[in-house]
């Protein structure tokens, strides 16, 4: 009971999440709502169930972590930040504005909460490395999540830091993946199949979890496994759907990188009311 | 004549000193430890050293993450791999966020010598130049290379080292104070200045004392920090002695050359000659070969001075 509670609660945020997305992104006039729709389970659990962090002292040295590889999800993470007190929510509105410090992509100099700038594919899972390391060197107990897309595993460097993760025996961090199966060009299989995903990370040595990323019991679950899990990293293969609760975006290759219009911004508030 | 000592040598030696004093202090390397130097440190300090393998890219971000951690990380790789290889790792995961990332580069140049031209870094500085953050430290000798990795460390932000393979004289006595972005005047002159870099400060020397042979008195400015540019220091010697030449072991586009000039041409213009590499890959053979074949002597920067003078109003 206590469980389904909890459930319920991050369903409701993740819920919260995309209406921020799906609103900011219409005030801005452009930005990325189909991977940042489709991250809002995942993100949504870890800022408001697992991550240890902390808005009134957001430079913890023992905060858990969690790095952006998808830099271009930047909506997704502003909107678990502000809901979860970082920033004032009125401030959503500046994104991709001149002077705000809500960048198209994330920019840990501007935002408070943000660990990481990212932006270039590929890079994420390289940082989340070094955080993990630092985090062993200094014998502390905080966590590193890293969020990769299915689309950004093509960068070559991802495999060069999956290699290192597993040399290193970095079980102090958990990767995700979002398989929402598209990138701008189309769907992943035919633009560069990176199929079989699951056999190719466990090959690289990792703890491989599969799950449906909009399943939250699921979710977290699959978090305990990896805090659980010893001597190598874990990665959770989260099948999503792009474009997730908004009808006309989901699985839908366009609204990649393009932003709703005031009319596309309301239909889609009614479906996540 | 004292013996020559390479600048990754001193390196090597100054980080081994470090990784005593300063236990924040971490270094990554990419395969080349014993050629980089950072070999005796991953010996002493194990649990601070990570051998990364052949995958800069990897390294250069994986440093960027240490650092968001608190640690001081010195990445260490020849500078063809350092700057190319990694240049958007270096970009975007170290520079845009002001990482305090110590990027350590050996084998700059074309002293590197018979590897030739695939692994002799001419471009390095100008890449290192336009990026934003960055603080960009060329030593020119064994001393000097001490002081600027100890300098890095005081800095709170990502500083690029630039070192050398082969052994270059020492130029500086026991007094000689390092202040980063403060040019150094090796000699006082008037009828025109020199403004060396790296390994070319102890050959602009050698110039100046042939120069002074024939009567012609050259100032030598020795720039151990290319960005920030010492540009009063520049301007002062444009303005005191009306001709410029700029030495450096990298290419005449981008460099030091180039700062010099884009700092002399907006405060006061005078005739300028830059020695460098001309537009050019560099090629295999013995390091002095390539000096002189590449027009990187003693001998070129007096025919340099020459000109200049020639040119002065």
């Amino acid at each position: 009971m206590e469980v389904k509670k909890m459930t319920v609660q991050l369903e409701d945020k993740a819920k919260a999440i995309r209406r921020h997305i799906v609103t900011m992104l219409g005030e801005a006039g452009s930005g990325h709502p189909g991977g940042s729709l489709s991250a809002a389970d995942l993100v949504a659990a870890l800022y408001f169930k697992v991550m240890r962090v902390d808005p009134e002292d957001p430079q913890n040295p023992d905060r858990d972590r969690f790095v952006l590889s998808k830099g271009h999800g930047a909506p997704v993470l502003y909107a678990a930040l502000a809901e979860r007190g970082f920033f004032p929510v009125e401030d959503l509105k500046t994104l991709r504005k001149l002077g705000s410090k809500l960048q198209g992509h994330p920019d840990m100099r501007k935002v408070p909460g943000v660990d990481m700038s990212t932006g270039s594919l590929g890079q994420g899972l390289s940082v989340a490395n070094g955080m993990a390391l630092a985090g062993k060197l200094d014998k502390k107990d905080f966590r590193v999540y890293v969020l990769l897309g299915d689309g950004e595993i093509q960068e070559g460097q991802i495999w060069e830091a999956a290699m290192a993760a597993a040399h290193y025996k970095l079980d102090n961090l958990t990767a995700f993946l979002d398989h929402n199966k598209m990138q701008i060009d189309g769907n992943i299989e035919e633009v560069m199949s990176p199929e079989p995903v699951a056999d190719k990370w466990r090959a690289f040595g990792w703890h491989v979890i599969e799950i449906d990323g909009h399943n939250m019991e699921q979710i977290l679950n699959a978090i305990e496994e990896a805090k659980k899990t010893a001597g190598k990293p874990t990665i959770i293969v989260a099948k999503t759907v792009k474009g997730k609760g908004v009808s006309f975006m989901e699985d839908q290759v366009g609204w990649h990188g393009k932003a709703p219009s005031p009319e596309q911004v309301e239909e889609a508030l009614k479906e996540l009311a | 004549m004292t013996k020559k000592i390479a600048t990754r040598e001193a390196y090597g030696e100054t980080l081994l000193a470090l990784g005593k004093e300063n236990k924040d202090i971490v270094v990554l390397d990419a395969d080349l430890s014993k050629s980089t130097k950072t070999y005796d440190f991953g010996r002493h300090y194990p649990e601070r050293f990570f051998n990364m393998g052949i995958a800069e890219a990897n390294m250069m971000a994986t440093a960027a993450g240490l650092a968001a951690a608190g640690k001081v990380p010195f990445c260490s790789t020849f500078a063809v791999f350092a700057t190319g290889r990694a240049y958007d790792q270096v970009r975007n995961s170290v520079a845009y966020p002001r990482l305090n990332v110590k990027i350590a580069a050996t084998h700059a140049g074309i002293t590197v010598g018979e590897d030739g031209g695939s692994h002799q870094a001419i471009e390095d500085i100008a890449i290192m130049r336009a990026l934003p953050n960055f603080t960009i430290f060329v030593p020119a000798d064994a001393k000097e290379t001490d002081a600027a990795i100890r300098a890095a460390v005081e800095i709170e932000g990502p500083v690029y080292i630039r070192l050398g393979r082969s052994g270059v004289p020492a130029i500086h006595d026991d007094n000689f104070q390092f202040n980063p972005g403060e040019a150094v005047q090796m000699r006082p002159g008037k009828d025109l200045t020199i403004i060396a870099t790296g390994m070319m400060v102890s050959v602009a020397l050698e110039a100046a004392e042939q120069l002074a042979k024939e009567g012609i008195d050259a100032r030598v400015l020795n720039i151990h920090t290319i960005k920030p540019l010492d540009i009063a220091k520049v301007v002062d010697a444009a303005w005191e002695t009306g001709a410029i030449v700029t030495a450096e072991e990298h290419s005449i586009i981008g460099g030091l050359g180039s700062a010099v000039a884009e700092a002399v041409s907006e405060h006061h213009p005078v005739p300028i000659k830059r020695v460098g590499v001309r537009d050019l890959f560099g090629e295999s053979g013995k390091p002095a070969e390539l000096l002189e074949y590449f027009g990187l002597t003693a001998k070129d920067i007096v025919a340099a001075a020459k000109q200049v003078l020639k040119k002065k109003k």
